[in-house]
């Protein structure tokens, strides 16, 4: 067990405020390498902002990110893929017209001697790793507008793997996804604790929690219901916490 | 101009012969390349037989008229590939005609009132300096609508629809409405002309580069592409290709060689460098104009731009999806000013190139520009909805729209037609342009 060692992230005292309204209220939560944490709560409970301020896509009003002991500021997404912290947004947040290699390395291209991109070796790099992730994709020219939900799904999950990220968040990764590519995904998660990786996953799916996670963090109305390991608890204590916003004092195993 | 019947084929011939489709799809070319080819062919056979059957003679299609219309496309054609990049991060920029207009008239007191008492008047490096004015000033303005549309978040048709006005307002101050001529005779030289052409010699050696330029960009891509193992065109696919591009090159060189300089100027080289004039006249070539090849240089630089840098691949992921750009760590307002600057310094470059033509400098020098360059973007592919646009496909734009401006000034259409006609065809080219992207849906 790793859950000794110094968590890889620590989000304390998070707040942030939409004009009068807390859309999250003093929340702290942790994440330890090999470790997959989910976030529950109804749409509108603040799961989505709170990884925003990891993710450097929001500003926080209050609280302290402190990544493997360090205090960081991360102010817009760059700093985030500095610290190594990668994101799967929920919409994909791809560029619609350009291609999948264009996609993987957006804001990071590979560029040759003279400072051009370099698209042919990052159309080869783009190739290497579908190959591991998704080896049915072949649509390697077309703009990724012309790809099916899972195809364009892999193209955001291997723009967050090929830079060694050690924090991950994902964010209803499997929402628009079939069976069998849900199951692709799952798998990948296992992949990735192996290698070490931290993983945020934010889901409305209490299967998908109970089976990928290790621990689930339940938030309502930008508050922090509780954390709990899911080993100690049912899906029925998950649902009781996300719907009455209690945690339940003595978990029957 | 007896001896010009010259057999300058119009190097657009509509595409018919079987396996054309194959070919477009083998050598992976943008299909609507050959929609816009298509249509110059049309606009070219047609106001020349329309001249041939109303006028008794057609003027379309002879080296002159087509040599004319290639200096005539330079001005647009440069704005129109810097629109690219405005309209593809869904952006637009009403004030490029007004710049133009500014920088035009500050360039003219530069040569008139101000450089000639730094420099003396006829000094060798007054052009250059007045031209990097222009320029300077150019991307300054430019710079200036970025910053308020990037960072202050006002919106782009508010900024350059106000910096129309205020542009062409303040060149009317710069010289109280005066026309100011004439410019540098150095300067003019960037205009075209006769003696701003680089005339029959000269256009062999660029047409011999150009090919040499082309045949190696195919060869250098087929290396990369096999180097990273690939799926690779065709031999044959590539060489059509290549033959192609050759082909168009020297078509268009052969043009401007065919069309000589009027007597007149003959007359007077002849008498300042004592050559006897034979009997059946001493036929000099044009050449290639300078400002077509300010064009050609700014076509190339804004295609490995737009194609080859982070900055033209960030323009177009902003234009794609401006969220996930920004969520990518992409500076999307930095980029957006670069972009708006650039625009501005095209203007710039376009007003030295109209104010040389003119040899002079108007107050209304570049009015309604915007909206052709708008339109020649537009009718280029380049898609008012963000994300997509190519530099050639706008410079082609350009000669559509100057085709059918010029086609309809020889046919003797009034004003007011043109008008009509060119307000008309830009509606027709974008609903064309919605047709087609349904259809490749």
């Amino acid at each position: 067990m790793t859950n000794d060692a110094a968590p890889l992230v620590e989000m304390r005292d998070i707040s942030v405020a939409f004009g009068g309204v807390k859309a999250v209220d003093g929340v702290s939560v942790d994440l330890r390498a090999g470790e997959v944490v989910g976030l529950l709560g109804h749409n509108g409970a603040g799961k989505s902002t709170l990884v925003k301020t990891l993710s450097g896509a929001c500003p926080k009003d209050s609280g302290e990110i402190v990544v493997s002991g360090e205090s960081v500021t991360i102010a817009n997404p760059r700093d985030a893929r500095r610290h190594n912290i990668e994101t799967i947004y929920q919409t994909l947040a791809l560029a619609d017209n350009l291609d999948a290699a264009s996609n993987l390395f957006l804001g990071r291209e590979l560029l040759t001697g003279a400072g051009f991109v370099d698209d042919a070796r990052m159309e080869s790099e783009c190739r290497a790793i579908m190959a591991r992730l998704n080896p049915n994709f072949a649509s390697f020219a077309d703009p990724v507008s012309a790809l099916s939900g899972g195809q364009r799904q892999s193209v955001a999950i291997a723009r967050a793997v090929y830079f060694n990220a050690r924090i991950l968040i994902m964010d209803e990764p499997t929402a628009a996804l079939g069976p069998r590519e849900t199951q692709m995904v799952a798998e990948l998660i296992g992949q990735l604790k192996a290698d070490g990786i931290g993983i945020f996953l934010i889901s409305h799916d209490i299967h998908d929690v109970m089976e990928l996670c290790d621990r689930a963090s339940v938030m309502k109305n930008g508050r922090l219901v509780g954390t709990v390991r899911v080993a100690d608890v049912t899906e029925d204590d998950l649902l009781g916490m996300i719907i009455t916003g209690k945690t339940p004092g003595a978990p029957s195993a | 101009m007896t001896n010009s019947s010259s057999q300058a084929d119009p190097p657009a011939a509509a595409p018919e012969a079987p396996g054309v489709r194959g070919l477009i799809r083998a050598a992976e070319i943008d299909s609507r390349l050959f929609g816009m080819i298509g249509a110059l062919a049309l606009i070219w056979t047609g106001f020349h037989l329309y001249g041939a059957f109303a006028n008794g003679q057609g003027f379309f299609l002879t080296p002159r008229n087509l040599w004319n219309l290639s200096v005539q496309t330079a001005s647009i054609g440069i704005m129109a590939t810097g629109m690219v990049l405005v309209i593809v991060t869904r952006q637009i920029d009403l004030s490029v005609g007004s710049i133009l207009g500014f920088c035009a008239i500050v360039m003219g007191v530069m040569q008139v009132d101000v450089l000639p008492q730094i420099l003396g008047l006829g000094h060798p490096l007054l052009w250059i300096a007045a031209a990097a004015t222009g320029l300077a000033i150019g991307a300054c303005i430019g710079a200036f609508h970025g910053f308020l549309i990037a960072y202050l978040g006002i919106p782009a048709f508010v900024v350059t629809l106000a910096g129309l006005l205020v542009w062409r307002g303040a060149a009317f101050l710069v010289a109280r409405g005066e026309t100011i001529s004439p410019v540098d005779p150095t300067f003019a030289l960037l205009g075209g002309g006769p003696l701003g052409a680089i005339g029959a010699t000269g256009t062999w050696i660029a047409c011999a580069a150009g090919c040499a330029a082309a045949v190696a960009l195919i060869v250098h891509r087929r290396r990369q592409r096999r180097k990273f193992g690939f799926p690779l065109r065709p031999v044959w696919a590539e060489s059509a290709l290549g033959a192609l591009a050759c082909g168009a090159i020297l078509g268009a060189a052969a043009l401007a060689n065919a069309y000589p300089w009027p007597k007149g100027i003959v007359r007077r080289h002849a008498e300042a460098n004592g050559i006897e004039i034979p009997p059946e006249g001493l036929f000099i070539s044009h050449g290639v104009a300078i400002p077509v090849l300010i064009l050609i240089a700014v076509g190339i630089l804004m295609t490995v731009l737009t194609t080859r840098t982070r900055f033209g691949r960030y323009a177009y992921a902003i234009g794609g999806n401006p969220e996930a750009a920004d969520l990518a760590g992409v500076d999307t307002r930095w980029v957006k000013v670069k972009i708006f600057a650039l625009m501005g310094l095209l203007a710039g470059l376009s007003a030295v190139v109209a104010s040389a033509r003119l040899n002079a400098a108007t107050n209304s020098l570049g009015t309604l520009d915007e909206l052709y360059v708008i339109a020649a973007a537009v009718i280029g592919g380049t898609s008012l909805a963000g994300g997509v646009g190519t530099i050639y496909g706008a410079i082609l734009g350009a000669l559509v729209m100057q085709s059918l401006q010029t086609g309809m000034v020889l046919v003797g259409f009034d004003a007011a037609v043109q008008q009509v006609v060119v307000g008309s065809v830009l509606v027709l080219a974008v609903w064309l342009d919605i047709l087609y992207r349904r259809g490749a849906k």
